[in-house]
């Protein structure tokens, strides 16, 4: 069937800002379905509040909307558009469920749009617990017994019919709180009242627990003549238990028979069907009883996800694409593999390798959370990795996800393994106590279990003991013996004379084997360039297969690569004598001998470096691909719209480090190597890539050195005679003390070269200086600490400029809401400034123009300023891409990324015709999302580490009404009516005055704390006195859970009133209540309150806003 | 760790791969085909279809989930050779018995593995299939000449290696996890009649049988030499014409009986079946460069426009022009436009070139099976 001709426009919904569970895999899916669609002829209308996102490039879709994803907003524009259908699949779950929002509240029907890929019925039937369970059982496939228990006598009875385990989960209670597993009828009791108890409703979900069996996902597509193909399959490393998100995944799946894959394959058919997915992709998960084969099904997710971003990468076949042309009618067979060129897409792809998935935590931004792996994901990134074995992938995915993993490092420090006496290499390594701690991280799910894995293996416990504490596979724990077996064989050439040759002998069988040459050299006492050198000069080295959806059964015209290490081949000479002619090893890299360069990505998405540097990457692309240079993508994560092999002209997946980045060079003999727009990855190889001779494009690794190495850095401000905050750099914990005395506390502490502000903080006094010192951060002459005077209460300003080494081009003046001292990632910001002076925002301009003049940035550069007094502090000065890069393209209309890539090719800012900064005669904000809904019992206030994953942007035609978008496009709905809660610190109470009244005016109640209340009093504001916590009762906590509070504005002291107030502020978190830890983010809400409450929220595409012309500014 | 024995495998065309010996040593002889399968090697490996070949698996883990008495499509390993990248010496599944290289071992099987598989595959597909010669000798150069002299599929009949020596009947159903192979009951007298099927056994998978047992037919399976008449003598309600390995060409009596029994008797052909019976029909049949060897070839049903997954195993196809006038086209296969399945202008007559009794590979087709029951009811 051909393309339906009956819809003209189409709505996509994407899946805003990045959060923990939800990440750039929708920007990917997002991104490939508008491209789709428009290569198809059809208007694609797009939403998402997401500015980070490369779908929400004005030029993927028709009409772009920036705007929050909430019902009342999508209504206003499906009045505006008039789309004829509405595609919800591609968006994650928040599209999906505005999507039946829209449908329930009668949106879809009122202006005649249709669901397009999944219908209301099919998300309801796959969604909704019950109903599904129905389905499954109508066509024979087993569930986990389960049923929902508002009493304990419905608990009893419905346990009747299940086996112990049983999961107990209350119902409504976030981060899983008072969810249990009970292993017999006493325990079963106990835990359902204690779970009956702690759900606000009180009801509890009964849930048959299916630990230890193993985990299955299937990627399914269907179109409308109902032909379904099996996209891929995956197998967890993890058993049962461990959030998928959270888990080792491997594909293809490993372990299953024939028989048992076409029993999982035949009901995944069948689960489509019965679902009544019309066309697109789904994603079913299965438990598989290791024991007896027995299958069960635990859900289904009736759109594309995480799993199909990465099977997509990991077969070839993009499955968001294909499924937005299945959505407007075409079929299977009537779209082309684009792989292959000859054949059609109504096949299943065929792999010849191994897909390792890893997921990147960032348990370090969140000391306090539990860090225990379960059902709920905690994960903030993942990596993907390719090779010939699994042994091969596993070892790619350590190094791809820079934790400094390069292989299977000990956990265990020399005291666990060898106890407190025993001299250091002795061979008696089986301590009980280093025994207790392997088991019991063996036993607790959690992220390194992998390497303990290694370490039990070590310390001789069993594979079978392995297996009984982990329910890992023993097919995995094998594959890992293997490599520690051969680890022993490796460190036992230490002693040997000929260390060269025999070490020469055994890197073969290394390195298919998947060892880093960083490895091999930790393990034999060498450098790693001493081991790349021997390697080379005995032709170990590695070959680029390609990713062709089929196993070589067809040619592959799509350069997507993967580094292998192979066994060669030999071709009789002429004379027929075999053994005379030298090996070939096969590898189909198959470089073109244009102008090239190679653009490095950014690695896992985690906190600090996140999908923001993935659209620089790609936006480089693009612009190399324009110019007519060949662009050559590296990077290892599979949700990104980088690693879609549709990106750049050729793809190479394969982890960030030096070893693999030299590998491809040296492959390609590139022009040059463009590293600025990945964020920290790639900068760290700046230096050592230089070393090797590769040419680094852009601004050069010595400018970047002069403005991260603080020495430097401090001599070319003097230089320019531009002022920072007093500082010094501490080497040791002495100098830290005597730097602080002189320049007086608060101080600003961290370590040098980081990215996200890991382990920076403000320190008040001395005590906690050498708190800081001691525990959290070792200074040493090589990793010195920065200390920087703090100043308290200043204002904020970050810019974003552009160079061509001569002249210089504003992209962006953006005030921060929140003051000085929360990182800059975590506030939300102002594009332009909404309360400094003209004259401030002009001497920003003239000190950012100096800067990047005199460190003649080639490309991008980033400076942060601090406003205090009437003067300009310089704070931070980064010669690269920023996080902000992709919301001032947007802002302003100018796609900044794309603009450096031609500067650094050689275009000056001139022939580009950007001579003058865009200064939009509209607002844009910012505001960043955070994950603490995910870790219970962590505090939600905000400092100098970064801790949000995402943001989202508002644009309106006032600062009010942007930040107003702001905020709801972020979940924190604004009231316009209600009752404030007010206590501030006395510092602020003045401030409090006018925002206070303001908030009287619009007709809110305040209600105050003691202190605060007196003062409101003293001052002719009415307000109504609450007890804090711990004041008696009722108190400010169970107001809020009552519901009677419909804001709150608590700015709190130093660390001790931090304590009292915490259980506001997650209880404000966990209720959903909006508040402000700020004076400036409190006023800033009373401008969005206005507006809120004068106008309504109009909304408008980007095109449209960029168009509206801008106050132009030299 | 044990040093493993080194093993070489030889090309026609003088390419020579070098690995280690994976299964039984010794040598062997045969045309090396490549099958993409993920799962199914222990079906692959009793496939009588690949008498004659060598087969290199394109997945690099083979051997992850061992091999049992169950996942058996003869009562032997018929493949020539068998060509891995890693060899798993560490199955892990409930059903396993034995590892590969067991199984290998003990069934005689040279088996060549630490190879290049990939660019094995690769040469194959530029250049097509070829014979070569899998050693644990070191004589490179002999092992050349034995492979470029070796005489091909051309022309040869094989099916008289693999053919059963007398009739027998058949009793197994299907395969489930709860009860594995179902066992079928045996015709009783009275209401309950079975259909009466004489199997063809060209080399037959067992799962034909057992998906023929399924759909409520008696079987009886017997030799590739069976004559027309003593086939016509059972009074059967249908014919069954089985996969097998080679060239159609070679077994000439076969289409000489097949002849005989078209317009007479509702038939119903797979693979080399769907080819003999092509032949009988007056067709051609032509060498493919690398052959179909794999679970993921789509194949459009012309009649529904609906597509399937397949099962293929075959190096030789049919020319649908040398059918004009006699049969139609009824599926095809829309990687390269070759025939999948035909059906006569005028009796109760169907093939397919592709594998509906999947084993290994997806169930899309089995529908078949229940179609050869409609012709014949």
């Amino acid at each position: 069937m051909p393309k339906r001709d009956d819809i003209k426009k189409i709505l996509i919904i994407g899946s805003g800002p990045i959060v923990i569970g939800q990440a750039c895999e929708f920007d990917y899916s997002g991104t490939q379905a508008c491209k789709a669609l428009k290569e198809e002829g059809y208007q694609v209308v797009l939403v998402n509040s997401n500015p980070a996102t490369i779908m929400t490039d004005p030029v993927l879709a028709d009409s772009t909307y920036i705007e929050p994803l909430v019902p009342e907003i999508l209504e206003s524009i499906i009045k505006r558009e008039s789309p004829d259908a509405l595609l919800p699949t591609i968006g994650g779950q928040t599209a999906l469920n505005l999507a039946v929002r829209l449908e329930e509240n009668g949106v879809l029907e009122r202006y005649g749009v249709e669901m397009i890929g999944a219908r209301y019925h099919a998300i309801k039937k796959a969604e909704d617990r019950e109903m599904f369970k129905d389905a499954m059982k109508k066509i024979g496939l087993l569930v986990p017994h389960s049923g929902y228990a508002r009493s304990f006598q419905d608990a009893a009875r419905i346990s009747e019919t299940m086996d112990f385990p049983i999961i107990i989960r209350p119902s409504f209670t976030l981060g899983g709180t008072g969810g249990s597993i009970a292993y017999n009828k006493e325990e079963f009791e106990e835990y359902v009242r204690i779970g009956l108890d702690s759900s606000p409703y009180s009801e509890v979900l009964l849930e048959q627990s299916l630990i230890g069996w193993k985990e299955f996902e299937l990627e399914v597509m269907r179109d409308t003549k109902d032909n379904v193909v099996i996209i891929c399959s995956i197998e967890n490393l993890d058993p049962m238990g461990i959030h998928t998100g959270d888990s080792i995944t491997v594909a293809p799946a490993q372990t299953l028979t024939d028989k048992e894959y076409q029993i999982m394959r035949d009901a995944a058919i069948a689960i489509i069907r019965e679902i009544g997915v019309d066309t697109g992709g789904s994603n079913i998960q299965f438990a598989l009883n290791p024991d007896d084969g027995r299958m069960m099904i635990i859900e289904m997710n009736p759109r594309v996800s995480r799993s199909s971003a990465l099977a997509s990468k990991a077969t070839g076949f993009p499955i968001a694409k294909i499924a937005a042309k299945l959505a407007v009618g075409y079929t299977l067979d009537e779209i082309p593999n684009d792989i292959t060129k000859e054949t059609p897409a109504s096949f299943e792809p065929t792999i010849d390798y191994v897909v390792v998935k890893m997921p990147r935590f960032t348990f370090e931004k969140f000391p306090s959370a539990n860090h225990v792996l379960t059902t709920q994901m905690k994960s903030v990134g993942e990596v993907m990795t390719i090779g010939r074995t699994f042994k091969e992938s596993l070892h790619k995915a350590f190094r791809s996800l820079e934790i400094e993993s390069y292989g299977f490092e000990s956990k265990l420090s020399d005291t666990d393994v060898y106890g407190p006496d025993k001299d250091n290499g002795s061979e008696d390594i089986s301590n009980e106590g280093a025994l207790n701690i392997v088991r019991e991280k063996l036993r607790t799910p959690n992220w390194e279990r992998t390497w303990y894995i290694g370490d039990a293996l070590r310390l001789g416990i069993s594979i079978d003991e392995i297996y009984e504490l982990t329910y890992i596979d023993r097919w995995f724990i094998n594959n890992i013996m293997e490599i520690i077996e051969f680890e022993n064989i490796i460190r036992l050439k230490d002693s040997h004379e000929n260390r060269d040759e025999v070490l020469s002998g055994l890197l073969k069988r290394a390195k298919k084997l998947g060892f880093s040459d960083k490895r091999i050299a930790l393990l034999c006492g060498m450098k790693e360039d001493e081991i790349r050198e021997i390697r080379k000069n005995m032709g170990v080295v590695p070959v680029f297969k390609r990713v062709d959806t089929c196993a070589a059964e067809f040619e592959a015209f799509t350069p997507y690569l993967y580094s292998t290490y192979e066994s060669p081949f030999y071709r009789a000479g002429k004379s027929g004598n075999t053994s005379e002619t030298d090996g070939i090893l096969e590898c189909e890299a198959a470089p073109t001998d244009r102008k090239k360069v190679i653009i490095l990505g950014s690695g896992p998405n985690r906190i600090g470096q996140g999908i923001e540097f993935d659209y620089c990457c790609v936006h480089a692309s693009f612009a190399l691909k324009e110019e007519g240079v060949e662009s050559i993508m590296v990077n290892c994560n599979p949700e990104t719209v980088s690693t879609d092999y549709d990106t750049s002209d050729r793809l190479y997946f394969e982890p960030l480090t030096l070893e693999e980045v030299l590998n491809i060079v040296e492959k390609e003999e590139p022009f040059g190597v463009i590293l600025q727009f990945g964020g920290q990855t790639p900068l760290k190889l700046a230096v050592p890539l230089e070393r090797y001779g590769v040419k680094i494009l852009g601004t050069s690794p010595d400018s970047i050195d002069r403005a991260e190495d603080r020495e430097r850095f401090d001599r070319l401000l003097e230089k320019l005679a531009l002022k920072r905050p007093e500082s010094g750099m501490a080497r040791s914990f002495e100098e830290a003390e005597k730097i602080s005395d002189r320049i007086g506390y608060p101080v600003m502490v961290r370590p040098s070269y980081v990215l996200g502000g890991r382990a920076m903080e403000i320190v008040h006094d001395r005590e906690t200086l050498v708190k800081y010192m001691k525990h959290a951060v070792k200074a040493s002459p090589e990793h010195p600490v920065l200390i920087d005077k703090f100043i308290e209460g200043a204002i904020e300003i970050d810019v974003d400029a552009i160079s061509d080494g001569k002249d210089v081009v504003i992209g962006g003046v953006m005030e921060h809401i929140e003051e000085a001292g929360i990182h800059s990632g975590d506030s939300a910001c102002s594009l332009p400034p909404y309360s400094i002076k003209t004259d401030l925002v002009e001497e920003i301009s003239k000190q950012t123009k100096a800067i990047a003049r005199e460190l003649s940035v080639k490309g991008l550069i980033n400076i942060q300023f601090a406003i205090s007094g009437g003067e300009v502090y310089i704070l931070e000065v980064n010669p690269r891409a920023s996080r902000t890069i992709p919301f001032v393209s947007k802002a302003i209309g100018l796609p900044l990324a794309k603009l450096a890539t031609r500067v650094m090719l050689g275009k000056t800012l001139k022939e580009l015709g950007i001579v003058k900064e865009v200064i939009p005669s509209y607002v844009a904000v910012k505001e960043a999302v955070f994950p603490f809904i995910k870790f219970p019992g962590v505090d939600t206030l905000l400092g100098p580490e970064m801790k949000s994953t995402g943001e989202v942007m508002g644009i309106g035609v006032s600062f009010g009404k942007a930040f107003a978008k702001s905020q709801i496009a972020a979940g924190n709905v604004l009231p316009v009516k209600g009752r404030v809660f007010i206590s501030v610190r006395d510092e602020d109470k003045k401030a409090i005055l006018d925002i206070a009244r303001k908030f009287c005016r619009f007709g809110f109640e305040i209600v105050a704390t003691k202190g605060t209340a007196r003062f409101l009093e003293d001052n002719m504001i009415a307000s109504e006195f609450v007890n804090k916590v711990g004041e008696g009762r009722p108190d400010i906590v169970d107001r809020i859970k009552n519901g009677e509070i419909a804001m709150i504005i608590n700015t709190p002291l130093g660390p001790q009133s931090h304590k009292a107030s915490y259980s506001i502020r997650r209880t404000a978190l966990v209720y959903n209540v909006p508040y402000f830890t700020t004076i400036a983010g409190a006023r800033a809400a009373t401008y969005a309150t206005a507006s809120l409450i004068e106008e309504d929220l109009d909304v408008k595409p980007l095109q449209e806003y960029h168009k509206m012309g801008s106050g132009l500014h030299s | 760790m044990v040093k493993k024995k080194k093993a070489f495998l030889a090309l026609a065309d003088g390419t020579v791969f070098e690995g280690v010996s994976v299964g039984a040593q010794g040598e062997a002889v045969g045309e090396v085909v490549f099958n993409t399968s993920l799962t199914g090697y222990e079906e692959i490996l009793t496939d009588p279809s690949y008498k004659g070949q060598m087969v290199v698996m394109t997945y690099p883990h083979i051997g992850n989930y061992g091999t049992n008495d169950e996942d058996i499509e003869s009562k032997r390993p018929w493949v020539e050779g068998f060509i891995v990248k890693e060899a798993c010496p560490y199955p892990s599944n409930w059903r396993c018995k034995e590892t590969i290289g067991e199984y290998l071992k003990r069934a005689d099987v040279v088996a060549i593995g630490d190879i290049d598989t990939r660019a094995l595959t690769c040469h194959i597909r530029s250049e097509g299939a070829m014979m070569g010669v899998i050693s644990t000798s070191v004589d490179l150069d002999r092992l050349v000449e034995k492979a470029r002299s070796a005489h091909g599929l051309v022309g040869f009949d094989l099916v008289k290696e693999v053919t059963c020596e007398k009739p027998y009947k058949w009793n197994e159903g299907l395969w489930t996890i709860e009860h594995g192979y179902a066992e079928t009951a045996p015709v009783t007298s009275g209401e309950e009649k079975k259909l009466r099927v004489i199997a063809y056994d060209y080399g037959i998978k067992f799962n034909i049988l057992r998906n023929l047992s399924n759909v409520g037919c008696d079987v009886t399976v017997v030799p590739a030499s069976t004559s027309a008449e003593d086939v016509l003598e059972m009074k059967p309600d249908g014919v069954f014409l089985s996969n097998g390995p080679g060239d159609p060409e070679g077994v000439d009596y076969a289409v000489k009986n097949v002849k005989k029994l078209i317009g007479v008797l509702p038939i119903f052909g797979i693979c080399l079946g769907h080819q003999i019976l092509s032949l009988a029909l007056g067709g051609r049949t032509f060498k493919l460069k690398f052959g179909h060897h794999g679970g993921n070839h789509p194949v459009k049903d012309l009649k529904s426009g609906k597509v399937e997954i397949t099962v293929q195993n075959h190096g030789f196809a049919v020319d649908i022009d040398s059918l004009e006038g006699v049969a139609e086209l009824t599926h095809l296969n829309l990687n390269d436009r070759t025939v999948e399945g035909i059906r006569h202008k005028e009796f109760p007559v169907f093939s397919v070139q592709y594998h509906p009794e999947a084993s290994p590979g997806p169930r899309d087709s089995v529908y078949l099976f229940k179609k050869f029951v409609e012709i014949m009811e």
